[in-house]
């Protein structure tokens, strides 16, 4: 009796926002591997959601299915939807492609590529997709690494290596790179895992920053950071959403008892 | 210098640092043999050959005669035969090569990569007179009975495609030397762009890459430097392969423009004559030949290695 108006308030805050992603019923395979078991799941458009949970709980899993990378890799399957403008983006007809153009990602390990200058990784996706004109790229590539927070740092040295910058530096030219095609969604995953507490301040502040135009889905397994950056937070453990929720909610009053063990540390 | 200096803080075990010492000493005497064998064989070379040298001298290079009878060497028509047909070879082999390993990295599917591997390997172990026989009894009669008159009819205008189609002849010798590098390509640029990290993958994928943009824009540029160290040994295999080149090529050692004429190349013919070379200066002259190939190998080497840095200066030299 007692949680009952909690749960309200809580479906009413997802219910307040405009829907940028809403997950039904998600299975994943890797093989024979169950790795997610059915997840709903709302996510609302310019907000920072974040995904925390145990190693190997299915966190990245459910971030690759939301752009389609999933079934890249050898032997895995989705089943379920994923709906983007209330049409799923698993529908037969629907090319990958297309999803991912909208849907970008950063990943846990900055992966500049290393033959490419600063400037050529940032327009990558552009070229990809056939934008030739010289002024287009320059104002683009300029944009995105204006939002990345890296343009003042790296506008001297465009020509320069993607790889000679410091590690946190290529984690937001990696971002940078990601938001050139414009995508209304950005995945990451864990995306400071592998940088010094400065820089992962900065990939944080970022996020929370760009949340102002465009949705943020972030994966961590560091508790403070999603307390930090998001205004959601979904539980992931074994494949299930245990809990989702109102970030302050969730870590302040958590309903279920296994999100309550996590956050106080008593397991993972 | 070293005894006025205070000792070092942490004590290390007396007997590990000798160790350590005498192993780097031990290396550093086995990396210095390298260029002393090199050295020892150059001597070696160029004093056998000192009497063509001193013969012919410059002029060796730009002979096109070889006549034992007479007495005048010079080795120009095998220069030419030996960097046409291996320039022919990578220019069919390289694309072919590339194809395969791309294949085999990007689109096999783990359980067919190891048998398709192994048979790749199996193509680079097949011994060279083994594959000058099936070049004889199988490669030269599909040239001329069918290649030749094919490109003659499509292509006869150009000088290249013109002549007699004799079947035997630097077209052959191209074709068979592809095929004898066409395993190191495929080997090599296999195992590079296979270490291309997935993140690298990942990465394109996820800006929206087709499959095949994916290999273009992520995986053959990381893997560059090492598949153009697969084609430098293509190249140095090239130059120096003997036995299925001279079963082949028809060894006539002259200039002709045409791919169909016969032309013979610098180890082939040191291959075919030493034995037979009686006077001193005839087989002086050979040894010259062997020089010059060496020469060669050394110079196309150093040019490639020259053009591939110059173009891959700046960003594009991959750092980790
Ligand atoms: N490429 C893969 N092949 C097979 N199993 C995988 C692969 N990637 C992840 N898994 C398995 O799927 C489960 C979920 O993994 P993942 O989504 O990476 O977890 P998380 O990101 O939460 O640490 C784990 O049990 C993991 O071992
Ligand atoms: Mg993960």
């Amino acid at each position: 009796m007692m949680e009952r108006p909690v749960v309200e308030r809580r479906a009413a805050a997802l219910i307040d926002h405009t829907t940028a992603i809403q997950a039904e019923n998600v299975h994943a395979w890797f093989d024979r591997l169950h790795a997610l078991r059915g997840i709903t799941m709302t996510i609302p458009e310019r907000k920072v959601t974040a995904v925390i949970g145990p190693s190997g709980c299915g966190k990245s899993t459910f971030l690759r299915c939301l752009n389609r990378m999933h079934e890249l890799v050898p032997g895995a399957r989705v089943s379920g939807a994923v709906l983007m403008d209330g049409r799923d983006i698993y529908t037969p007809g629907v090319d990958p492609v297309q999803v991912r153009r909208r849907v970008g990602m950063v990943f846990q390990k900055p992966n500049p590529f290393p033959t490419m200058t600063i400037y050529e990784n940032v327009a990558a996706g552009l070229t990809l997709a056939g934008e030739g004109s010289r002024k287009t790229l320059d104002e683009i590539v300029e944009q995105s690494l204006r939002a990345a927070a890296l343009w003042d740092e790296v506008k001297d040295r465009l020509r320069k290596p993607g790889t000679s910058l410091s590690g946190g530096q290529q984690q937001r030219l990696c971002i940078a790179r990601a938001l050139a095609v414009s995508p209304e969604v950005l995945l990451m995953d864990e995306p400071a895992s592998a940088l010094d507490p400065a820089s992962t301040l900065r990939i944080e502040e970022l996020a929370r920053d760009l949340a102002k135009d465009i949705t943020i889905v972030i994966v961590t397994h560091n508790m403070q950071q999603a307390a930090r950056v998001s205004d959601f937070t979904a539980f992931l453990l074994d494949g299930e959403l245990v809990e989702y929720g109102p970030t302050n909610d969730l870590f302040t009053k958590p309903r279920e008892r296994r999100t309550e063990d996590y956050i106080t540390g008593r397991f993972g | 210098m070293i005894a006025t200096r205070p000792a070092p803080g942490p004590v290390e075990e007396p007997s590990a640092r000798t160790g350590d010492r005498q192993f780097r000493v031990l290396l550093a005497t086995m990396a210095a043999a390298v260029p002393v064998v090199i050295g020892a064989i150059l001597v070696a070379l160029i004093s056998a050959a000192w009497p063509a040298i001193h013969r012919f001298g410059a002029h060796f290079f730009v002979t096109s005669t070889w006549d034992p009878v007479a007495g005048t060497f010079g080795v120009l028509p095998f220069i030419y035969g030996t960097l046409v047909s291996s320039a022919l070879a990578l220019l069919l082999a390289i694309p072919l090569g590339l194809g395969v390993a791309i294949f085999l990295s990007e689109l096999t599917p783990g359980w067919l990569r190891t048998p398709v591997g192994f048979f790749v390997e199996l193509l680079a172990a097949i011994p060279s007179v083994v594959i000058g026989l099936w070049g004889i009894f199988v490669l030269v009669p599909w040239v001329r009975t069918t290649l030749e008159p094919v490109l003659k009819s499509a292509l006869g205008f150009l000088p290249l495609f013109s002549g007699p189609p004799l079947g035997i002849g630097m077209l052959a010798a191209g074709l068979i030397l592809s095929v004898m590098v066409v395993p190191f390509i495929v080997a090599v640029s296999t195992e590079v762009m296979r270490a291309v990290p997935s993140g690298q993958r990942e990465a394109a994928r996820a800006l929206g890459a087709t499959g095949w943009e994916t290999t273009r824009t992520a995986v053959l540029p990381y893997a560059r430097s090492g598949i153009i160290g697969a084609i430098f040994l293509a190249l140095a295999r090239a130059l120096g392969e003997t036995m299925a080149v001279t079963m082949v090529i028809g060894n006539v050692p002259q200039i002709k423009a045409s791919l169909f004429a016969p032309a013979y190349t610098i180890p082939a013919v040191i291959a075919n004559e030493f034995t037979e070379a009686t006077d001193d200066l005839y087989v002086a002259a050979l040894i010259y030949a062997g020089l010059v190939l060496f020469i060669v190998t050394v110079a196309v080497n150093a040019l490639a290695r020259l053009l591939v840095n110059r173009a891959a200066r700046g960003p594009s030299v991959i750092r980790e």
